[in-house]
């Protein structure tokens, strides 16, 4: 009974906090991405419109969406999803459209929105936030020399040793395809012929028998530390961790990095529609995507954010060199078609599960 | 002799009523509490587990994201047989279906069921729809217009297939099978094949822990049967502290010791056994898959074994033996036989498991050490593919009803003591 009690003060606690106008449910990914999300967007704010932000974590914020959307149910004011989640949700009418110009601020120069964010950082429903990448790096305590291309992590011959990759299609197909040579910019263009293909795996199949496998972003700096293998892929802002929270010995190759994004969106039928917005358009201010920076090494899809990046919440890393989005780091840089990945990621991940158990 | 002829009386209770209608009326009430008593347990295995393995398997054979959003199509295919040309009438109930989905946005949602079963498809949806309300007549022209793909017989083929509801195309993909464009099943390519190599990795990785496990646990189980109870609880409690911790740790603590760099290769290298750049590689592969899961399994066969052991009498051999029988004979001729229902009924529990195992291989299978629980992970949390998941789990959940049915043919269920 007394539990009974409890949960219904609780339920009705909840409902009375959620029938004030004045708050807005923002649902992400928890852990040290949420602590950027709270330092740099919410409680500026909170301060500035005197709207509270309630910040709610789950594994993948995509899944209660479409959950609370398909129930009309919706708790949930603004959620952070991936990119490829961000087009099906939308895809399936799960979202609320969003039209850049009219929903964002523009640059504090003046450009507008449409034309300061990177290039892929739109869908019909959705915004880019942060850029995040999947990168090589390796130990320099275990590698003779330096690597400096995406060619040699395929090359055992220059530099012996095991290499990390990702157990997915997605992802290990690209890094295949630039090892061998292709440049970023054609990368998808090659991908979705059978050659292309077929070259893929050719040069997959060099290493093969050097590859550790990962599953989680936890494992590669956990590989490399170990000495269990030399170089890796990994999530940049994992090796950044290790290298400058850790001080382990690793370095990022930004040659043919992978750059995906996180997006933020609004669920169909949100409580707080209007809240929702406003916060959706400050979060995403020039100024404030910046800020973020100084929590995690996740670039801002800004380009007007760039400049602006500062110094690591330690105060003596500068983040600049450190960004996905930092132009020296951007010569030879992928973006991620997650409509190239939603067309064709059942065909190339039975082939390439085929491979791995042949 | 003489009473079976006679005509039977009818027994009545002291209040005149039939005995066997008073016994019924009793047991009646009996039942009912009975039944009363287990309603809980009863709804509880509904909801948790009948219910949804029902789901399951209908999941398996049912997916209506296209054929609920191509009412048009799902007409035309009905009057048209799969011989007739694709013509202007199938590209005006096309037209119709695309301006209804980007209406609704559900072009995603039956392009994706399209591309499952032809690649690259489902951005054929999505672009034309979203150019749907342009759309004039003649129809055939404009949507080839906008995208050439339209063209492809196979995908009309495809389409055909997915307008109705119930379906056994998830099965054949399951078993590695497509159907051509004429219809007809066939093997997909080589490249693509992979649930056939995986089903039977699968069951004979099982097999083989089993057997370690059986090896491994009956030297313990009986020596925890046959020395005094002090002793024997304190092993007891080896064998039982691995079992309490938790399933990762132990993982992870294989993978420390077994990789590369690890601790075992550490300790062969400074020994001199292997070289320094001869390190073997024992983790992320079949042989990791194999170490780790025979460890974390073991206890499930030990239990059961130890359990029948404690209830042999040692008097059996020791007969056998003060009549003659060597030590191996008595062995092979009264005690394992003796032991038997704890080996059937830990040989299944172990292998039952090891079917269906998914975090260790995912953690240290490598490319090699995979299971087919991985691939149906795989549909359930990425490719979203939940018909196909449902169909290899269905298909898993089969395998293990045979084997159970042939266990119960070959040992009978009866002998099985599980603890």
């Amino acid at each position: 009974m007394k539990k009974l009690l409890i949960l219904s003060t609780a339920l009705a606690g909840f409902t009375a906090a959620a029938a004030q106008a004045e708050s807005v449910t923002v649902l992400s990914w928890g852990g040290a991405y949420e602590k950027s999300q709270v330092e740099a967007y919410n409680k500026p704010f909170a301060e500035s419109t005197g709207i509270d932000v309630n910040m709610e974590a789950a594994d993948n914020p995509a899944t209660p969406i479409k959950a609370q959307v398909e129930a009309g149910n919706v708790s949930v004011d603004v959620a952070d999803v991936e990119k490829s989640d961000a087009i099906r949700l939308c895809d399936e009418g799960l979202l609320e459209p969003l039209d850049p110009d009219a929903d964002l601020a523009a640059a504090p120069d003046g450009t507008p929105a449409s034309e300061d964010f990177i290039d892929g950082s739109f869908t019909d429903c959705g915004v880019a936030n942060i850029v995040w990448s999947t990168v090589m790096a390796y130990n320099t305590s275990k590698v003779d020399g330096s690597p400096t291309t995406i060619a040699d992590f395929f090359d055992t011959a220059k530099y012996p040793g095991k290499r990390g990759l990702r157990k997915s299609a997605k992802g290990t197909l690209e890094f295949a395809l630039m090892g061998a040579g292709v440049p970023a910019a054609d990368v998808y263009k090659e991908l979705g012929t059978p050659e292309g293909v077929d070259k893929a795996f050719a040069e997959l199949d060099k290493i093969k028998g050097d590859v550790v496998w990962w599953d989680a972003g936890a494992q590669p700096p956990q590989l490399l530390a170990d000495g269990e293998v030399v170089m890796s892929t990994a999530y940049n802002g994992r090796i950044f961790n290790a290298e400058v929270a850790e001080g382990q010995p690793f370095k990022i190759v930004w040659d043919g990095q992978l750059m995906d994004f996180d997006f933020f969106v609004i669920p169909k039928g949100a409580p707080h529609m209007d809240a929702a917005k406003a916060y959706l358009k400050f979060a995403t201010e020039t100024a404030q995507l910046a800020n973020q920076a100084k929590w995690i090494s996740y670039g801002p899809a800004r380009k007007s954010s760039a400049p602006m990046v500062g110094m690591y919440q330690d105060g003596k890393t500068e983040m600049g060199p450190h960004m996905p989005t930092a132009p020296e780091n951007m010569g030879n840089a992928l973006v991620n078609d997650s409509e190239f990945w939603a067309d064709h990621d059942t065909e190339l991940s039975e082939r390439f599960n085929a491979w791995l158990a042949g | 002799m003489s009473d079976a002829t006679m005509e039977p009386t009818e027994l009545r209770t002291a209040d005149g009523l039939p005995l066997k209608k008073a016994l019924a009326k009793s047991q009646a009430r009996a039942k009912r509490r009975a039944f009363l008593l287990v309603a809980p347990l009863f709804l509880f295995v509904l909801i948790t587990f009948v219910v949804p393995i029902g789901q399951m398997l209908f999941q398996s054979v049912y997916n209506d994201s296209f054929s609920k959003n191509a009412p048009a199509l799902g007409q035309w295919f009905a009057e048209h047989p799969l011989e007739a040309p694709i013509d202007e009438s199938a590209f005006a109930a096309l037209a119709t279906d695309l301006k209804e989905m980007k209406a609704n946005r559900t072009q995603g949602e039956a392009g994706t069921r399209i591309n499952y079963d032809v690649p690259g498809t489902r951005s054929l949806f999505t672009s034309t729809a979203r150019k749907a309300d342009k759309l004039e007549p003649p129809y055939k022209e404009a949507i080839l217009d906008i995208n050439k793909g339209w063209e492809d017989p196979n995908l009309w083929r495809a389409m055909r297939s997915a307008s109705h509801p119930y379906t056994i195309d998830f099965y054949l993909a399951a078993l590695d099978m497509t159907r051509d464009q004429d219809n007809n099943i066939v093997s997909v390519d080589k490249t693509r094949s992979i649930y056939g190599t995986l089903f039977t990795r699968t069951a004979l990785l099982s097999l083989i822990i089993t057997v370690l496990c059986m090896l491994l646990a009956f030297p313990i189980a009986h020596l925890l049967a046959s020395l005094p109870l002090a002793k024997s609880n304190l092993l007891m409690i080896f064998v039982l502290l691995p079992f309490w911790t938790s399933l990762l740790v132990r993982t992870t603590s294989w993978m420390v010791l077994l990789q590369q760099q690890g601790v075992l290769n550490d300790i062969m290298v400074w020994l001199g056994i292997v070289s320094d750049n001869g390190r073997l590689e024992m983790m992320y592969n079949k042989t990791g898959t194999i170490v780790a899961m025979t460890h974390i399994l073991l206890p499930f066969m030990v239990l059961p074994l130890y359990s029948v052991m404690r209830t042999i009498p040692p008097s059996y051999v020791r007969a056998a033996r003060s009549l003659g029988a060597t030590s191996w004979t008595a062995f092979r001729r009264i005690y394992l036989p003796q032991t038997l229902p704890g080996i059937g009924a830990g040989a299944l529990l172990v292998f039952i498991l090891s079917v269906g195992y998914y975090i260790t291989p995912a953690l240290v299978g490598g490319a090699d050490g995979q299971l087919i629980s991985n691939m149906i992970a795989f549909h359930m949390q990425k490719s979203l593919n939940w018909s196909l998941a449902a169909a290899l789990a269905s298909l898993l959940l089969g395998g293990v009803l045979v084997l159970y049915w042939l266990y119960d043919r070959l040992v009978g269920i009866d002998n099985m003591k599980l603890g």
